[in-house]
């Protein structure tokens, strides 16, 4: 991927930020559990049109949450949204609505205690839904560079060959794509113990290296009190025996780049590069589990505006993701073989001579372009759209975490 | 299929690692020339499992990738199955194995 040159074939959805997308989705987003069924029943049919289901399950604010949906809203991928809203939730459906609107996007929002229940919400939902829909197709479309694009890196269900296989073609391929220009986002914390004076020697500035500390040390009391790492049975039964085993693994995601900030949950990076999302909440543990499932980090990457999502396992995840398309690295060659269906890239080839770590990470490059080009993954093609949304707590973000804007971006 | 063209049993990713990744399933019996010369699994590893190729006294950091992942919680043989119920985090309590999955 030449910095300069367009990608081929790529022509991005250009929205009033400057922002290219890569889809162009209409979101029917529920803003309380009390909704879901109701924006379930206005999606439905309009499911192989490009039209997904979003949303917060939870009635009482929360500012983390209206941050992401406030993100996810206008992220580049995403053209028109319908809000669907109970009435009496404590969401505040009008900042959500003022805030896409302001992008320029069509919204409307649809109040089932003042429309009529569920029936005639339903009706009046899909019936916007079906008028928007050829309004998406006047979204002026531009040539996608490199540096058009940020990517998101996570792994799930991981074994003991992703960190021999996938991952360390993933962070090969971050290092490809980072010096195309493009911006890398790799996350999972509490996959990272034991790796964090290596992470803070990367660092770009010294100042930056404290904060990556800081956020580790922050990390490692959350799961201390938790009494529980990012480390479950599956891991165990694929050979991972403890949880600093798979951190070395996950971190090998991440490449060899300089680190140029740290990002939380909807915040955006200033310049490309190569970031670290901290998604452990401030403040004392409240409401459970960091990721209580591999969906929370990729929506959270989404709303800092990943495009797109690699995702690497071993033992054989299938999630994709609304917003934004999941590629899946598959590290392990029996995985591949039993579900071949479901993964973009064999990795695990590496392990039976069938390939080197070179050439895996030059054929996601290749992917990652033709995805950006409107090529489905295959969690796409199968219909996967996982999105997750609870409840956190975060602090801003000190000076010292993202670069200075470099341009217009 | 000639020696040459057959993958190794194991790959050791540090050279100084007391455990090895299995590449594919091994039989008990298998020998991990040249990985480990005169070493031979004791018992079944799965694909991406660990095993032994040195005596590891009970107590003794485990390396892998050359990075300690545990301490080893009873002596390990060369040839054993190193896992949970040999090894234990340094850092967090490990989760409920899930073996009978």
């Amino acid at each position: 991927m030449p910095k300069t040159e367009p990608i081929p074939g790529a022509l991005g959805f250009l929205r009033s930020d400057g922002r290219k997308g890569i889809r162009n989705r209409l979101l029917v987003a529920y803003l309380v559990e009390c909704a879901h069924h109701v924006a379930r029943a206005i999606a439905a049919p309009f499911a192989e049109r490009g039209v997904e289901l979003v949303g917060f399950s939870g009635c009482y604010p929360n500012a983390y949450a209206q941050d992401v949906m406030d993100a996810v809203g206008t992220h580049p991928n995403v053209g028109a949204v319908l809000l669907v809203s109970l009435g009496c939730e404590e969401f505040d459906r009008s900042r959500l609505f003022r805030t896409i609107a302001a992008s320029g996007r069509p919204v409307a929002t649809l109040v089932i205690q003042k429309e009529g229940g569920t029936a005639a919400t339903t009706a009046a939902g899909r019936a916007w839904v079906e008028r928007t829909l050829p309004e998406l197709e006047r979204v002026p479309r531009v040539p996608l560079s490199p540096a058009d694009l940020v990517i998101g890196t996570k792994c799930g269900g991981s074994d003991g060959t992703s960190a021999l296989t996938a991952n360390p073609a993933i962070g090969r391929a971050s290092d490809l794509l980072v010096d195309a220009g493009a911006t890398v986002i790799f996350e999972e914390l509490g996959e990272l113990f034991g790796c964090e004076a290596h992470m803070a020697a990367r660092a770009e500035r010294p100042e930056l290296g404290a904060e990556l500390a800081a956020v580790m040390a922050k990390a490692r009391r959350y799961h201390a009190t938790m009494e529980h790492g990012s480390f479950g049975g599956g891991n165990i039964t694929g050979g991972l025996t403890t949880v600093e085993e798979k951190s070395i693994g996950a971190y090998s995601k991440s490449g060899t780049r300089p680190i140029r900030g740290l990002l939380r949950p909807a915040v955006r990076p200033t310049a490309p590069g190569l970031y670290l999302m901290d998604m452990i909440p401030d403040g004392p543990v409240r409401w459970g589990h960091p990721n209580i499932n591999d969906t929370t980090e990729v929506v959270e990457m989404i709303a800092c505006g990943a495009h797109l999502v690699l995702f690497s396992t071993g033992r054989g995840s299938v999630v994709g993701s609304a917003v934004s398309p999941v590629l899946k690295i598959c590290a392990n060659p029996e995985t591949f073989r039993r579900m071949e269906g479901d993964m973009d890239v064999d990795a695990g080839r590496i392990l039976e001579g069938r390939g080197t770590l070179e050439e895996v990470a030059a054929e996601i490059v290749e992917r990652v372009a033709r995805v950006a080009a409107g090529e489905p993954t295959r969690s796409e093609a199968l219909g996967h759209q996982e999105f997750v949304l609870g409840y956190k707590h975060f602090e801003p973000l000190g000076p010292a975490c993202l670069p200075r804007p470099a341009g217009g971006r | 299929m000639s020696a040459a063209s057959t993958p190794p049993p194991v790959l050791r990713l540090a050279a100084r690692d007391e455990v090895a990744v299995a590449l594919r399933r091994l039989a008990p019996g298998t020998p991990l020339d040249p990985v480990a010369p005169g070493v031979s699994v004791r018992e079944p590893i799965e694909l991406g499992h660990k095993v032994a190729l040195l005596p590891i006294a009970e107590g003794a950091l485990v390396h892998k990738f050359g990075v300690p992942i545990g301490r080893a919680t009873r002596p390990i043989a060369p040839g054993e199955h190193v896992h949970v119920h040999n090894l234990e985090s340094l850092v967090l309590k490990n989760a409920v194995d899930h073996a009978e999955d």
